[in-house]
């Protein structure tokens, strides 16, 4: 079996190519990287005016299986990330039962295997049943395939136990994802606070919650030396604070999502629950900053947070609709839309964000770049053609999106993996 | 001329809508004055009355309105209906709506809650209150009340003091008032006062006494006893000490204040008996004028004819 990708622009911020070049993939591996490479008997993609990149990973999903396949389950979710140029996501533990026990995350990776070929990197909870109280068999879990741990939905509110969490998993090297709220402040708001939220009446959350959640786990990680991931950072409070401990060498990585990039707080004027998300969308001024911290990388990843909802579920009051839009279908037309067409960030920059950045926090061995002798796992898309997606388009169970029936450019074209192609339909 | 098919808000309406508005109802003032008072302008419709919070003096207000229009009125209230049984909202107008109703009054407890049935109905829909977001009525019935008494709006000194926070009076009274060129001011305890009020075009302070001087309107609001359980102030002893508008501080005021109140009143929370029963107090003009001004939203919505109601 052989595959030649022809033409192509390989972007690879790994080995810092960025040129026209051709990729011989043999038995699933890449085995050539050059300029116009012939062989004999191999299938051609033509690549020409497309930009090959090492496959891209979102390492902040929710796949809602075990417990709320009304919503999404593993294998809708896998079909909606190949579909949207992902060969592999992180799924997070806030299933029922939670994944806080190698039992489920074996469940999980069976099924992932049996239903697609993206690859799926569970990741455990933090505590037990997420109670905020007692550690999670860390062991087990990354026995079992588990290559994080977080709370994910929920902050880990004890400072105690968060200090645990790091100590723990930073001595088999993994991250705690940390989503970074104080609940208290935030007092169950459904918006950010703001002047939006002063004329619509809703509760808002101020964008402190972030932040003193933020600083308490950069303080923690400081003490202990060990790594922390910030999940979907909002708010240019956030960003600054990243960016200061970053300067002093904390071991802090940080991500943030498209709508947080794309989106601010005046769309909630319409009070579609399509808009309601935690953390919330958040004003102009920390649209900028998210922007400029993935530029220069104090965000490092760029995320879905993919957070499927049954319709009926959205279709109700905002305040008391469930946070969260899917989205693995339309971010990486949003990041080409929003971030690289607009000169806001590289294309180099946007790559890194989508692949190296993620395979580095999670510790991914071989995967966020091209080169000879690993799998063959490639993201194929073009900067010129433009996304519409229906909702008949979306291969999740669920289709809260407020990016539906809108143009955004930017197009995945194919997905690779291990030198598979899987074509993106038109 | 014609409003539309709903009423949502005071945001968006212009000044010409809100004069109709005003114009309609003084002319059906003279309706309740008369000795049958009753039209038929709006006979054969149905207003359906759909409330999923508790309210009295709202729901009489418009029940009274709707019949002194000849329209048909049903009464849904949250706590007797299917709603208790978990059906939904959508559901809930969705089955309403093949009783082919031409009209809901509705009151719920979540912001923007009318945004999510437009898509299901067919019929108009008015706000009786949605969170604290807004409450158009009660700000029309507030501009029929001043405009009877100072002749307009242009220049007013306007005050509104209490629990800003959770009123959703107060949004409807700011965007109406602003639109008709009065000049607003919101007084509260900061922990009762949302940041960036001030955004609305309002002055915003803390400080009663400071803000009651030479004002033309005071509309205090009503402080529920359940805020400083939550702890967003000390005591009620505290809050009358600092907000109460006495006797004493009305002297503050212009010399023609009028004091308003949404109702119901707290005597001794927020405003002294003697204020409120005072020759200043227009509160229960309010009332009187709650039924004219929402006769006059359900007769302009539901394209009752010039004729019937002059009839």
């Amino acid at each position: 079996m052989k595959l030649l990708i022809k033409n192509g622009r390989l972007v690879d911020p790994a080995s810092g190519t960025d040129e026209t070049l051709d990729l011989l993939i043999e038995d699933g591996k890449f085995s050539a990287i050059e300029k116009s490479i012939t062989a004999r008997g191999a299938d051609v993609f033509d690549a020409t005016g497309l930009v090959v990149a090492p496959g891209f990973i979102d390492m902040h999903v929710h796949l809602r299986e075990p417990g709320f396949e009304r919503k999404e389950t593993i294998a809708s979710g896998l079909a909606a990330a190949l579909a949207g140029g992902f060969t592999g996501v992180a799924c997070m533990p806030n299933t029922n039962p939670v994944n806080d026990c190698g039992a489920v995350t074996r469940f999980i990776l069976d099924r992932a295997k049996t239903s697609s070929p993206v690859a799926v990197y569970p990741v455990g909870s933090v505590t037990q049943e997420l109670k905020g109280e007692d550690l999670s068999p860390f062991a087990e879990l990354k026995e079992a395939g588990a290559v994080a741990f977080s709370d994910d939905g929920l902050p880990v509110k004890s400072s105690k136990v968060m200090r645990r969490a790091l100590e723990y998993a930073g001595s088999m090297n993994m991250a705690v994802i940390d989503h970074c709220e104080d609940l208290e402040l935030a007092h169950g708001g459904s918006m950010n606070e703001g002047e939006a939220s002063a004329r619509l009446g809703l509760r808002g959350i101020p964008a402190e919650a972030e932040v003193i959640m933020i600083r308490r786990d950069l303080t923690l990680s400081r003490m202990t030396g060990q790594h922390v991931h910030i999940a979907h950072v909002s708010t240019k409070l956030g960003v600054d604070v990243i960016r200061v401990a970053k300067k002093r060498r904390v071991a802090v990585t940080a991500e943030a999502t498209p709508h947080h990039f794309s989106l601010t707080e005046d769309e909630v004027a319409s009070f579609d629950s399509n808009y309601k998300m935690n953390p919330p969308l958040r004003t102009k001024e920390d649209v900028e900053a998210v922007i400029e911290g993935l530029a220069d990388g104090t965000l490092d990843a760029i995320v879905t947070d993919h957070a499927p909802h049954a319709y009926e579920e959205k279709l109700v009051e905002f305040d008391r609709a469930p946070n969260g839009i899917i989205g693995l279908q339309t971010a990486v037309p949003l990041a080409i839309d929003r971030l690289v067409l607009p000169d806001k960030i590289s294309l180099k920059r946007m790559v890194d964000a989508f692949s190296c950045a993620p395979a580095r926090i999670l510790g991914l061995k071989d995967k966020g770049r091209v080169e000879s002798g690993i799998s063959a796992d490639l993201t194929i898309f073009s900067l010129r053609k433009e996304t519409f997606l229906k909702p008949q388009d979306i291969k999740s169970l669920s289709k809260n999106s407020p990016f539906l029936n809108r143009k955004i450019r930017g197009a995945v074209v194919a997905t690779v993996i291990a030198g598979a192609v899987y074509p993106v339909k038109d | 001329m014609s409003l539309g098919k709903h009423l949502l808000g005071t945001e968006g309406l212009g000044a010409s809508d809100i004069t109709l508005i005003l114009d309609t109802a003084e002319r059906m003032a003279e309706i309740s004055a008369r000795p049958l008072k009753k039209v038929p302008a709006l006979r054969a419709k149905l207003v359906v009355n759909l409330f999923f919070e508790n309210s009295t003096r709202t729901r009489s207000s418009f029940e009274i309105a709707e019949k002194r229009l000849s329209a048909d009125a049903l009464n849904f209230s949250a706590s007797t209906s299917s709603v208790q049984k978990g059906e939904t909202l959508v559901d809930t107008v969705l089955n309403l709506e093949r009783m082919q109703p031409d009209c809901y009054v509705m009151r719920h407890a979540s912001p923007g809650a009318h945004q999510l049935i437009l898509p299901f109905t067919k019929a108009s829909v008015v706000n009786a209150g949605d969170g604290a977001h807004e409450h158009p009525t009660q700000a029309l019935l507030d501009a029929m009340t001043i405009r009877r008494k100072k002749g307009g709006f242009k220049g007013l000194d306007v005050l509104i003091c209490g629990d800003i926070a959770h009123s959703r009076v107060v949004r409807s009274n700011i965007h109406l008032l602003k639109t008709m060129g009065a000049k607003v001011t919101l007084c509260s305890p900061a922990t009762l006062m949302p940041p960036h009020m001030d955004s609305l075009g309002v002055k915003v302070t803390h400080d009663f006494n400071e803000a009651l001087k030479g004002k033309d309107v005071v509309m205090m609001l009503r402080m529920q006893l359940e805020r400083q359980q939550k702890g967003l102030f000390p005591s009620l002893r505290e809050y009358y000490q600092r907000y109460g508008l006495t006797e004493e501080r009305l002297g503050l005021a212009s010399p023609e204040v009028i004091i308003m109140h949404p109702g119901p009143i707290n005597r001794g929370v927020e405003i002294a008996s003697e204020v409120a029963d005072g020759p200043c107090s227009v509160i229960l003009d309010q009332v009187e004028n709650g039924v004219s001004v929402r006769m006059a939203v359900l007769y302009l919505l539901l394209g009752g004819g010039e004729d019937e109601a002059a009839h």
